[in-house]
């Protein structure tokens, strides 16, 4: 028994830790099928009624749609730009450079709830009014530091000689970064593009400081957690989980191909 | 891209100074490489030859001076408008594109039509074909090196530049891609300009070896002129070994000059005398030395008295060192036909050479 238990202890404790992990997201699918009543909690019997109505609790739609438009229009932003610090930093040497590089990391490490509360005095006292614009150039600021660090990386591995090689093939400044740079560093960005993303439409505290009246999908959830969190949320939650699950799938059989190619 | 102006001629590099801001690589440095002759610029590493050629391919802009090619003037032409490719050490193939688009890179940015055939062609050249759809990352490093001659190759510069373009591969490798190199060198009639440090790397391959040191050219020449009339220590010791004995001049004696070298004299052509003064460098290769014992019949120069100190078996000779009555150590390599007397560490010999093997450098020299 005692040897039976040392040999397979590490995959016991394995397992416990998968479970541990996907517990939440295995009881957020099973009750997006759950015949609920005004609270989701209780299991109560199968339907598939909140998956053929997604949109049928006033208002969550509408949230999911501003989350996206957040989302989408934050992510795009903010990776041209941090994409742009991203190869200043990796690439020239100037003056204020190590601060630069100091100062991208603050915004990760300050609480969100600081960031939050003094972003809403900043707007209020600039007289900008709290809606979906504000929530916009809040995120766009928070995702730029986690561009920068991920394009930075893959900026850094890049051999210059390419860069070289490609000039001296008769590429100009332009050709060479559209034909050997942008390719080489672009698996970068987009890792960074879609950081961003999941950081945005996840994103609750800054958010609801920052959103006046409009909601965003967490706020939704929040805001109906006190009445009843309705099986639309779960079936919404796991059609972003299998999305994004998807989208990792996808990339490793990319990879893969190419790799044996 | 518009196609670079058809420029030819002799590449020609007048007074080019390169400083950093703590050091200057390249010290007033003029050079011509005749049109479609194979160059080698060798040196030790930081003399100054990579970023010779680094200006030369345009990725360096000279602090003073100028390069041109022909009459073309490109000392500060950007390296895509010059006619100008580059086989680079580290190779640098795009690990993105497949070995067909690495190849056709330069054709694409020229907008030349038929990048197909010219493609195919120098593939070929090269017995790579069939692995034009394959990535970088998949060929092995002799492979990867040709890839990267196609490459410059194909686009039929008035010049092309290797930068150490042998030395990841292992020495097998090496000796095979000397011969391609040469032949490929041959075929397509491009000049090549070649930098390596390895001396028999650039004697095998190059017409015209300039010796690099310290950002100066130290002597320029055929490998068989660098080799057995070196002009200062320096190559003297770069280019092989050499033994340098202290002397001074005598007398000339018709086409003869006798000198005294540690209280023996010797004779050697006037020729061979690259000294300015009466004081000497006499220099004579480890394998000019004939080694044999005391009281043996000898001819052309003698030295005696020496006494073997030390003996390695290398193969197709065997080193000797023998010390000498003024304490100095001599090497003496002799080839293993059986020409040499056994000898044992220890034992007394008398050393002697052909006078026309001597060459005599300035005695200050170093």
């Amino acid at each position: 028994m005692t040897r039976w238990l040392s040999k397979n202890l590490i995959r016991i404790y394995a397992g416990l830790a998968i479970v541990y992990i996907l517990l939440p997201i295995f009881y957020t699918i099973a009750f997006s099928f759950n015949d609920a009543d005004k609270r989701n909690i209780v299991w109560r019997g199968f339907t598939t009624d909140a998956w053929l109505n997604p949109c049928e609790p006033i208002g969550i739609c509408e949230a999911l749609g501003n989350s996206f438009k957040v989302g989408l229009t934050a992510t795009f932003f903010a990776t041209i730009l941090g994409t742009m610090i991203a190869f200043a930093l990796g690439r020239y040497n100037f003056k204020g450079r190590s601060t630069t590089n100091l100062l991208i990391f603050l915004p990760m490490a300050t609480p969100e709830v600081v960031l939050g509360a003094s972003l809403l005095s900043m707007f209020i006292n600039m007289g900008v009014g709290a809606g979906l614009m504000t929530v916009i150039i809040a995120h766009i600021m928070f995702c730029i530091s986690f561009v920068v660090v991920t394009v930075k990386a893959r900026v850094a591995s890049l051999d210059p000689k390419l860069e070289e090689a490609a000039r001296d093939l008769y590429a100009n400044e332009w050709e060479t970064f559209r034909r050997v740079t942008l390719p080489l560093v672009a698996p970068g960005i987009a890792a960074a593009a879609l950081l961003s993303f999941s950081l945005s439409f996840d994103d609750f505290i800054i958010t609801n400081f920052n959103s006046g009246s409009v909601n965003t999908f967490p706020e939704y959830v929040w805001t109906a957690s006190l009445r009843g969190v309705p099986p639309q949320a779960n079936v919404i939650g796991t059609v972003m989980f299998i999305v994004a699950l998807a989208a990792v799938f996808a990339g490793q059989v990319v990879g893969k191909r190419k790799g044996k190619k | 891209m518009s196609e670079p102006k058809k420029v030819q001629g002799d590449l020609v590099l007048s007074h080019i100074t390169k400083s950093f801001a703590d050091f200057t690589a390249v010290d007033d440095l003029s050079l011509t490489i005749p049109k479609g002759s194979f160059f080698a610029l060798l040196g030790p590493s930081g003399c100054g030859k990579t970023t010779t050629l680094r200006m030369i391919a345009g990725l360096e802009e000279p602090t003073s001076g100028k390069i041109s090619i022909g009459d073309t003037d490109i000392t500060y032409t950007k390296p895509y408008d010059r006619p100008v490719n580059t086989v680079f050490q580290s190779y640098a193939l795009f690990p993105h594109l497949t070995i067909f688009e690495n190849v056709a890179f330069g054709l694409r940015r020229r907008g030349i039509k038929d990048v197909d055939a010219a493609v195919e062609k120098v593939l070929g050249l090269v017995e790579l074909a069939h692995l034009k759809n394959r990535k970088p990352g998949q060929l092995s490093g002799g492979q990867q090196q040709r890839i990267a001659l196609a490459r410059a190759v194909v686009n039929r510069p008035a010049l092309l530049l290797l930068d150490e373009p042998l030395g990841a591969l292992d020495l097998k490798l090496r000796r095979q891609m000397q011969i391609e190199l040469k032949w490929i060198q041959t075929e397509v009639g491009i000049t090549f300009v070649h930098v390596t440090h390895d001396q028999e790397e650039a004697m095998t391959m190059a017409d015209t070896v300039a010796v690099m040191n310290n950002g100066k050219i130290e002597q320029l020449g055929s490998p068989a002129d660098l080799y057995e009339s070196p002009k200062t220590v320096f190559v003297a010791n770069f280019l092989g070994q050499s033994n340098f004995i202290d002397g001074v001049v005598e007398s000339t004696d018709g086409s003869n000059v006798v000198a005294n070298i540690q209280g023996t004299r010797i004779t050697f052509p006037k020729s061979r005398n690259n000294a300015s003064g009466s004081a000497l460098k006499v220099g004579i290769r480890p394998e000019k030395f004939r080694l044999h014992d005391p009281g043996d019949n000898t001819h052309g120069n003698v030295l005696a008295g020496g006494k073997i100190t030390d003996i390695s078996f290398t193969g197709v000779s065997t080193q000797y060192l023998v010390e000498m009555p003024w304490k100095q150590e001599l090497v003496v390599f002799e080839q293993n036909d059986g020409g040499a007397p056994d000898l044992v560490k220890g034992d007394p010999v008398t050393l002697s050479w052909e006078p026309q093997f001597t060459f005599a450098l300035d005695g200050a020299s170093k």
